[in-house]
């Protein structure tokens, strides 16, 4: 079995008063893509702020490639190889869509060339001077992703990348998703579509109320569909 | 000597140059505000003390330290950012969170702190610095000082430079992106806390540095801050708030319209960029060149 890239013990989080993550316990090994399964506010997005060192308020343990995280600041996370992908995509529309591409500086070796790039998302090249504002939600998610690969990040976090975007620009994340999964990148994934989850992850912990509430394997998804319904609120 | 729509030649290009020269100092001041209020989000009520500051070490080097006018265009802009860099990593840091407001009075407070030491130590009624570069030319429509020249000359060099970094290069790639959205920027592995410093710590800098060039032009006195301050507020008003571009050519457009409200009607001299703030906010609110939140 791959060892474990990162291991979250216990992890609590707040925002203000608000306290959102109460005690979340999970593991992602090494190639793994992962997903955290859960309804609107129970806590995916938080936990992966946290794991990137966005949530200021947060206690715990979160554990990458052996080296405790929990007091990092974001951007010294980011350089053992962390990288995150957020909800809205964080697309700058001062930039423009090469500009994007390349602000993100190469942290590690291993990252994808701006070739491979354009093999995996050939419509980002056509828009390569446009302000990045003037992408389709699609569009602009294709440019986050993009984005992130090429810093050699080896954790991924990808906060719900299908969100809004119609099905066929979702076909091209999966297949995008499944490239760095063949690429042997690791991927913490948030999703609340778990019919779209199980046909790229191994795993799913079940999150609700900022804990871990179940795990299953993907082939084990057919079988608690039922209950994954009840959890997600579908 | 033939007369240009009534009036002489010397009075109206000896007004556009003054227009110029005070247009100078907008556009470096404003540039400073606008990069500072574009990253930090706060409207640094000190840039003019920052700016009398600047005027004030370059005398104090001359004066005390025999450090010439050349050597304390390097080493006032350096000393005064230096201070900068405490007031963000001491004070400033510590209201990221909080409304606009905070900032502004903190830094209000800071400016008046900053007036009343130096008008304790030296007195309200200014003192002189001499000039490094005497003479001038005739240019045959007008008289040229070679000091004002080199005024309008290292001002537009200043402004292009910063304009360039900004929009042209990695950095400033860093810095633009920083101001949508910074925590986004500090995911990808950039000290966005070390650049926000840093960035305070510049726009202070330029303050600093248009004091240092301002020093031999007008009298170094404690209050020189304070009086050109409001109506750089009002330029970054009208240009737009963030906007690099616009803090220049604002700068420098409503210094010649200063100069010329001079020559054509002298009373509204005083009033016109107010006039036109006016005008703006009612048709742009957001500024000439600033983009509408």
């Amino acid at each position: 079995m791959p060892e474990t890239l990162l291991k979250v013990s216990d992890l609590h989080g707040w925002y203000g008063e608000s306290h959102i993550l109460h005690g979340m316990n999970f593991e992602v090994r090494k190639g793994e893509l992962v997903t955290l399964l859960g309804r609107n506010g129970a806590g995916k997005t938080t936990t992966l702020k946290a794991i990137m060192g966005l949530l200021r308020q947060r206690k715990g343990s979160v554990a990458f490639d052996g080296t405790e995280t929990i007091s990092m600041a974001p951007h010294k996370i980011a350089r053992l190889g962390v990288a995150l992908c957020p909800e809205e995509r964080g697309i700058f529309s001062a930039l423009t869509v090469r500009e994007n591409l390349h602000l993100p500086p190469v942290l590690r070796e291993g990252g994808m060339t701006e070739a491979e790039i354009d093999t995996l998302f050939p419509r980002l090249k056509e828009r390569w001077g446009n302000s990045g504002a003037k992408l389709s939600g699609g569009e602009q998610q294709m440019l986050a992703i993009a984005r992130i690969l090429r810093t050699g990040a080896t954790l991924v976090l990808l906060d719900e990348p299908t969100e809004g975007l119609a099905p066929v620009i979702v076909q091209q994340i999966r297949d995008a998703l499944l490239e760095l999964k063949r690429r042997g990148l690791t991927v913490l994934l948030v999703e609340q579509n778990f019919r779209f989850a199980s046909t790229v992850a191994d795993r799913h912990y079940v999150v609700e109320h900022g804990q871990v509430v179940d795990h299953m394997t993907s082939d084990e998804i057919a079988a608690n569909t039922e209950r994954l319904e009840a959890f997600l609120g579908v | 000597m033939m007369e240009l729509i009534g009036i002489p030649p010397q009075a109206l290009f000896g007004q556009l140059m003054l227009g110029l020269i005070n247009g100078s100092f907008y556009a470096m001041l404003s540039l400073g505000l606008a990069v500072i209020f574009g990253l930090l989000n706060v409207i640094n009520f000190a840039h003019g003390a920052q700016y009398m500051l600047g005027a004030f070490v370059a005398w104090m080097l001359l004066n005390w330290l025999g450090i010439p006018y050349w050597g304390a265009l390097v080493i006032a802009p350096i000393l005064v950012a230096a201070t900068g860099l405490v007031i963000e990593r001491v004070f400033l840091r510590r209201l990221h969170d909080l409304d606009h407001l905070y900032g502004l009075l903190l830094t209000f407070g800071l400016a008046l702190i900053f007036e009343g030491v130096m008008r304790s130590q030296f007195g309200a009624a200014g003192m002189p610095y001499g000039n490094p570069l005497p003479g001038g030319v005739n240019l045959g429509f007008m008289y040229l000082p070679w000091y004002r020249g080199w005024i309008i000359v290292a001002s537009l060099a200043i402004c292009l430079a910063t304009w360039f970094v900004i929009e042209r290069t990695k950095l400033g790639a860093y810095l633009r992106a920083a101001t949508e959205r910074p925590e986004i920027v500090q995911s990808f592995g950039i000290d966005v806390p070390r650049m926000i410093t840093l960035t305070y710590a510049f726009g202070v800098g330029l303050a600093a540095l248009a004091g240092v060039l301002a020093a031999p032009a007008y009298q170094v006195s404690p209050n020189m801050g304070s009086n050109l301050i409001i109506v750089v507020f009002a330029v970054v008003v009208i240009g737009g708030m963030g906007s690099i571009m616009g803090a220049i050519v604002t700068g420098f457009g409503l210094g010649v319209i200063e100069g010329l409200t001079k020559v054509f009607y002298p009373e509204a001299s005083n009033t016109v960029i107010f006039v036109i703030m006016a005008l703006v906010l009612m048709v742009r609110p957001a500024g000439l060149f600033g983009a509408a939140k």
